[in-house]
């Protein structure tokens, strides 16, 4: 009996002991005052010594946090005990953030730079005003290949290049329901914010012809298949594109000009900020020509700074496969945050139309 | 108050089972009646009967069914032979070991083995037979997973074999029957109780694999497992994700009552230790 009291008392204390380490644990990860700054962005998305730079320009402390996805970031800020000063999360989900009222207004006095975006970029249907958000990259959905794999005779105009039975078993798909039913509504001349139940349907029949051209739907495992060309074309991020084009140079990316998705990831300063006015500084900072130029330089993803495209490589700024031309942005589609039910139905097409692919 | 201890002793036990083996099929089953919004609903239930979930729900099974089938029919011989082996414990290990090596590193591994560059097609380029396409297939998944799930299959099978009286045996033949009719009649039902937990250790497992059926069949399997996780991660529709997992739960019931060994045949099974 004694040595259960004992046992229990011992149990009791190890928890409190831990309770008090994650308290402190937790006052540390997130820790904001005048002097302190803390970053959330993805990882790999940012050039480390602009971070130094900021830190002895401003003589403020930046802890830098990573996430790996949109969901993962938005539930860390809803559930609090976090002081993060700026997250960069995408467009949609700066709509359910804004929803949620996750988000502190930005002061656009406070952003100088502000003016080195350019305008095609600003005033987003996301985000109308820029009120809540500021862009940080952006960039597309399109198609990666190999034409040493395939010959000669595909350039990917077209979305309905995927269906060319030439293609049989050839085709790697990201394991996505918005990117891939997109193609297929795109593929239709449909818009990829379609909530037409019809559309969607008609749009699910007809990926499913494509079944015979599908090799995998996968993850950012198609990076690794790319590059060792275990697979010949694959539907990919822009960003990731750049990525396996680093490592293979025979692979070229294409955007087909019927239309496809435009994404963006912006900084935002979450509701847990404690540091507003360094997060603005910082977001200036992050503006200011030279230090966007480094970072689209170091990141490889494409620059809504106009200033600082002037001081990129010309030969990055003027190849269409980054910086699509104005033509072909007409054609390029933000998406909308359609409410869980639509992605629910997204994703339940989505699954019929793996359900179809052997 | 000796009993009274006892009861104190238990405490931690109960506790254990109500905190994470009670308490969570309970909210799983709470959430399955959620709507997005939270309100009480049959909708997710209704959903799932829908073809397209039932569909999933049978290919699922089939390929549950196929992995386990297989699992079984590699494993009963290999585990019979390793009772035969001079140092059983040491070949009972070289087969378990492989077992403590990480899930994701061995199906990793075996992307680089099945992929058009691996061995396994330059061997076919080799003898002229050209690439072939072996990862993302059904059969490169069925193929994977029973290699993995084959340690869980032989152990209890290997402890049923091994505790089997020889003397029955030697019995049956003494008796006139045939090696066949030995093994059907007289081994088969004495390690009905080995197969049976094998078989539990590898069907349900199977029905709820999910990163195997993305890195090695490239989503062209869908398992209950894949369903669940995209549920709760990319639709964050937690009510369905649920319903399928009491589905899930209510099939693990079935097969642990139809496998379920009955006390009473322990004692007709002969084991002497």
């Amino acid at each position: 009996m004694k040595s259960m009291v004992r046992i229990t008392i011992g149990i009791l204390a190890v928890c409190g002991i831990l309770f008090y380490i994650a308290h402190a644990l937790n006052q540390s990860s997130g820790a904001s005052g005048k002097k302190i700054l803390t970053v959330y962005n993805w990882g790999e998305y940012i050039d480390p010594s602009l971070l130094k730079k900021f830190e002895k320009e401003t003589g403020i402390h930046v802890i830098y946090e990573t996430f790996d996805s949109n969901e993962a970031m938005m539930t860390k800020i809803e559930q609090g005990g976090t002081n993060y000063d700026i997250a960069i999360p995408s467009e949609y989900t700066i709509e359910q953030m804004k929803e949620k009222d996750l988000l502190l207004p930005i002061d656009h006095n406070k952003i100088m730079n502000l003016q080195n975006i350019d305008e095609d970029f600003l005033d987003l249907p996301f985000d109308k005003k820029n009120k809540y958000s500021i862009p940080y990259f952006w960039g597309t959905v399109g198609i990666v290949y190999n034409p040493k794999l395939l010959g000669k005779g595909y350039d990917f105009d077209n979305w309905n290049d995927l269906w060319d039975p030439s293609l049989k078993g050839k085709v790697v798909l990201v394991d996505s329901a918005r990117e891939v039913m997109g193609v297929g509504l795109n593929s239709m001349g449909k818009s990829l914010n379609s909530t037409d139940s019809k559309e969607l349907s008609a749009a699910t029949d007809k990926l499913i012809k494509m079944a015979p051209n599908v090799k995998a739907i996968i993850g950012d495992e198609v990076t690794q298949l790319m590059i060792n060309e275990d697979a010949a074309v694959a539907l990919t991020w822009s960003g990731q594109a750049a990525d396996m084009m680093f490592e293979n140079e025979d692979l070229t990316y294409a955007v087909p000009s019927a239309g496809s998705n435009l994404w963006f990831d912006n900084m935002v300063i979450p509701r847990t900020s404690k540091n507003l006015d360094g997060a603005h500084k910082f977001i200036n900072f992050m503006l200011n020509p030279e230090n966007a130029a480094q970072n689209a330089d170091y990141v490889g993803y494409s620059t809504p700074n106009k200033a600082a495209m002037k001081l990129l490589d010309p030969e990055v700024i003027s190849d269409e496969r980054y910086y699509p031309s104005k033509e072909t942005r007409k054609n390029l589609h933000v998406y909308k945050n359609l409410g869980l039910e639509k992605i629910g139905e997204y994703n339940e097409y989505f699954l019929k139309f793996k359900m179809a692919i052997r | 108050m000796k009993n009274k201890g006892n009861v104190f002793s238990l405490i931690p036990y109960y506790a254990w089972i109500i905190l994470f083996v009670i308490a969570p099929i309970i909210l799983v089953g709470y959430y399955s009646l959620l709507d997005l919004d939270g309100h009480f609903t049959l909708m997710n239930y209704k959903q799932f009967f829908t073809s397209v979930y039932l569909q999933m729900t049978l290919s699922s099974f089939w390929y549950a069914f196929l992995i386990t089938f297989f699992t079984l029919l590699i494993s009963y011989p290999t585990a019979y032979l390793i009772t035969k082996l001079k140092h059983k414990q040491l070949w009972l290990i070289l087969i378990i070991i492989p077992s403590w090596i990480n899930l994701l590193l061995k199906t990793y591994a075996f992307i680089g083995i099945f992929g058009n560059k691996g061995p396994i097609n330059s061997f076919f380029n080799w003898i002229g037979l050209g690439d072939q396409q072996i990862l993302f297939t059904s059969f490169s998944f069925v193929f994977v997973s029973v290699y993995i799930f084959i340690p869980f299959m032989i152990l209890p099978i290997y402890n049923s074999l091994d505790k089997l009286n020889p003397a029955l045996m030697d019995a049956a033949k003494d008796l006139g029957a045939s090696r066949l009719t030995t093994f059907r009649r007289v081994i088969i039902p004495l390690t009905a109780d080995g197969i049976k937990a094998g078989i539990q250790a590898v069907f349900i497992p199977a029905l709820s694999l999910f990163m195997i059926t993305r890195l090695i069949a490239g989503n062209k399997v869908i398992t209950l497992g894949t369903a669940i996780e995209q549920q709760f991660l990319v639709t964050q529709n937690w009510g369905m994700g649920s319903t399928i997992a009491v589905f899930l739960i209510i099939v693990m019931f079935i097969i642990m009552f139809l496998t379920g060994s009955k006390e009473k045949g322990e004692a007709r099974n002969g084991k002497t230790k």
